[in-house]
């Protein structure tokens, strides 16, 4: 499946992190990293944006643009 | 015996109870000042172990990792690394760690570990952890980490003995240590490397290893947080608990404040009485009656104001709120060049800019920041509202406009508009012109709902109150005494038996209010009104006082508001009035906001740009209602 920005997928689902691309410092001190389940939990009122999402047991609130240098496919929850 | 030199960090990730953990130890034992050079806050305690050691405590900013971003970050580092002036690298680390959420918070500890600091390692929480169920095998994890752990409660000051107890035997084994190397200098400059992504993936898979070995059972989710959350950050739901709660913000500052600041008004009052009785009239009775008392007890009229405004804004930050306020907002101040952190400070600058500007020490960004500090005198403050009262009690009249609602109010709530909408244009306008650039990330975790801690937040509101009342002492009194002499020196002409004007026009500052006049004249102020802003300038409200003295209205006990009012509504038009009140929205008239600009900025250069801006814009606005008022026939 093609990787897609974090900031794209939809509220309430599950995916796993392929890449990290640009400066990926900050997201990954924050626990983004490769191969780790994420879940975006909720989306802020007046357009959606920023969005919550859940890593390494902590909710951590960005924007979508800054989410979208996030890559990860869906993750299906059996 | 003891050295007094044990200096000890504390350090850890924000929200892991690190200050809770200080207060604890420390009591009220603390300093609160600013690293020199820049705006971070710098506390430091002290405490003493049972056998008598004394040991020096640093409360270093909240940070993830040593990789400095931020100033507060940079700091932190700095400090571990030696490299501050003025602060000698600490003999040992106490890392605060958040125990149910350990796979976040051991990274910076291993950072830590790597700069070869001792290091005890405070695992914080733990009522939290054994609650959510977590079985932690301490003797594993201290074991793999080569770190002596403490469990602790912080805030029941559970494990403080164990705590003083480790940091005792670490300070026998440092003597130890420089008894054995007496020749050898530490060495300061520590080549400090940025993480590569390399190294924090690595540094990531060595806790995984650690947290898989020691954690027995890992914490159940934070059901309750879940719970919350989905009421909380809800679009709808979300955004009307925010708009709830300022709604009760403001109901608190601006109705239930004003009971004990009637007492204190009455006190201040009284004070002044009893020594205008008991001392011969004279330039000391003068001195202390105007001068100190007018002007400080002016200032601390707003104490409960300030007090109730950041109970608030405490209970907010304690119990895990505040950030979600952010997110919540970030989207509708991000329109405006504002950072979602923003918001707070700007709210607290509705009570007065001296909180908030000092609250924008969380606006991590430098531009965002200047944005926020040069924009909060535009909000309204508290200290205006007197003057405010008294120009509509003066000028509109109070009828109903419809239902509970009428003109008097509604022109009020409009003067709090107007501010709003000035302070957010300015914020477009500095983003686009003066601090373009792009938007900083966000990038903020929402920690787990916390019930606040009674004692952390009384601790909070004692060290607020401490800093606004010191200040009251010392700048606000100097500039009382010193508008004070210019107000009341030079003396009228003896020559005269009764003073042809009033004392005032002959002072200094009746001298400067002349000077001015013809500077004003055309947004439509009178003398009367550019002599009284001379003393408005140290604290907005004292311009009713000075107006009171200029209009020789003597001071009988509560009455000269209302003779004031219908005074000026007597001798000023419409115009003159209006234009005064949109002077009062814009204008920088408070000393002191200048001054907390330059020290949270630590140069005059943004002070000079608030004053600056703000009196162009004033003037600017005053100019064109003056001038449409009078076009309509109010002149
Ligand atoms: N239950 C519990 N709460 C704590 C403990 N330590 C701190 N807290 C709470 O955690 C929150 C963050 O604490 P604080 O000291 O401000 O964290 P800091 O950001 O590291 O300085 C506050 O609500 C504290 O009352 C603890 O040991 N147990
Ligand atoms: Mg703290």
């Amino acid at each position: 499946m093609r990787p897609m920005g974090l900031g794209e997928i939809p509220t309430g689902s599950f995916a796993q992190i392929v890449s990290i691309e640009g400066d990926a410092g900050r997201l990954l001190l924050m626990g983004l990293l490769e191969g780790a389940l994420v879940q975006v939990v909720h989306q802020a009122p007046f357009g959606g944006d920023p969005i919550a999402v859940r890593v390494r047991g902590t909710l951590i609130a960005l924007r979508r643009g800054e989410a979208n240098f996030v890559k990860v496919v869906p993750h299906v929850v059996a | 015996m003891s050295s007094p030199d044990f200096r000890i960090a504390l350090a850890g990730n924000p929200n892991c109870g690190k200050t809770a953990l200080f207060n604890a130890l420390t009591g009220s034992r603390q300093k609160v000042g600013n690293y020199p050079g820049v705006t971070v806050e710098r506390v430091e305690g002290s405490t003493q172990t049972k056998s008598g050691l004394h040991i020096k405590l640093l409360d270093l900013p909240g940070t993830y990792s040593l990789d400095a971003q931020t100033p507060d970050e940079l700091i932190t580092q700095e400090v571990l690394l030696g490299l501050r002036n003025e602060e000698p690298r600490p003999t040992a680390v106490i890392a605060v760690a958040d125990a149910t959420n350990l796979e976040r918070t051991l990274g910076l500890v291993l950072e830590i570990q790597a700069l070869g600091i001792p290091m005890i390692l405070a695992l914080n929480m733990m009522d939290l952890a054994r609650s959510r169920g977590s079985i932690i095998d301490l003797e594993v994890l201290s074991a793999s980490l080569g770190i002596p752990i403490v469990p602790t409660v912080a805030t029941r000051s559970e494990g403080l003995e164990p705590l003083l107890q480790r940091l005792e035997e670490l300070h026998l084994r440092n003597e130890l240590d420089q008894g054995n190397r007496l020749d050898q200098e530490e060495t300061k400059d520590f080549p400090w490397v940025r993480s590569s992504p390399q190294v924090i993936r690595e540094r990531f898979a060595k806790i995984d290893e650690i947290l898989h070995r020691s954690i027995k059972k890992a914490p159940s989710p934070m059901v309750w947080t879940d719970r919350i959350d989905y009421l909380v950050l809800h679009p709808v739901w979300g955004t009307l608990l925010l708009a709830g709660i300022l709604a009760l913000l403001f109901q608190t500052i601006f109705t239930w404040a004003s009971i004990p600041m009637d007492w204190i008004e009455n006190g201040i009052g009284a004070l002044g009485g009893l020594i205008r009785n008991q001392m011969v009239d004279g330039p000391l009775r003068s001195l202390l009656v105007d001068g100190v008392i007018g002007g400080v007890g002016s200032m601390l009229i707003f104490l409960p104001q300030i007090l109730f405004l950041f109970l608030f804004l405490l209970i907010l930050e304690d119990s895990g709120y505040m950030a979600r306020a952010a997110f919540l907002m970030d989207r509708l101040m991000g329109k405006f060049g504002l950072h979602g952190r923003a918001f707070i400070p700007l709210l607290s600058s509705f009570a007065c800019s001296i909180p908030g500007i000092m609250a924008t020490r969380t606006i991590e960004n430098r531009r965002d920041r200047l944005i926020t500090i040069l924009i909060s005198p535009l909000i309204t403050c508290s200290a205006r509202l007197p003057v405010y009262s008294l120009l509509i009690a003066a000028f509109i009249p109070n009828h109903v406009l419809w239902g509970p609602f009428r003109l008097q109010g509604t022109v009020m709530f409009l003067l709090y508009l107007s501010g709003i909408v000035a302070a957010l244009l300015v914020a477009v306008f500095l983003k686009k012109s003066v601090f373009p650039g792009p938007t900083p990330p966000l990038m903020l975790e929402l920690p787990t709902y916390k019930w606040p801690s009674v004692h952390n937040i009384l601790h909070g509101l004692v060290e607020r109150a401490s800093i606004f009342v010191r200040r009251a002492g010392t700048v606000i009194l100097g500039l009382s005494i010193v508008l004070w002499f210019l107000a009341s020196y030079p003396k009228a002409p003896s020559s005269l038996e009764i003073p042809a004007r009033p004392e005032i026009t002959y002072s200094y500052a009746g001298q400067i209010g002349h000077a001015l006049e013809p500077l004003v004249r055309p947004i439509g102020f009178n003398w009367q009104i550019a002599i009284a802003l001379i003393p408005g300038f140290a604290a907005r409200e004292t311009m009713i006082g000075a107006l009171g003295t200029v209009y020789a209205l003597e001071d009988k006990d509560s009455g000269v508001h209302e003779l004031l009012a219908s005074q000026i509504s007597k001798s000023w038009s419409v115009a003159t009035g209006m234009s005064l009140l949109v002077w009062y929205i814009l204008s920088c008239q408070c000393a002191s906001t200048l001054a907390v600009t330059r020290r949270e900025t630590n140069s005059w250069k943004w002070p000079g740009v608030m004053l600056g801006y703000m009196t162009a814009l004033a003037y600017a606005a005053s100019f064109i209602v003056y001038n449409l008022l009078r076009y309509w026939g109010y002149g």
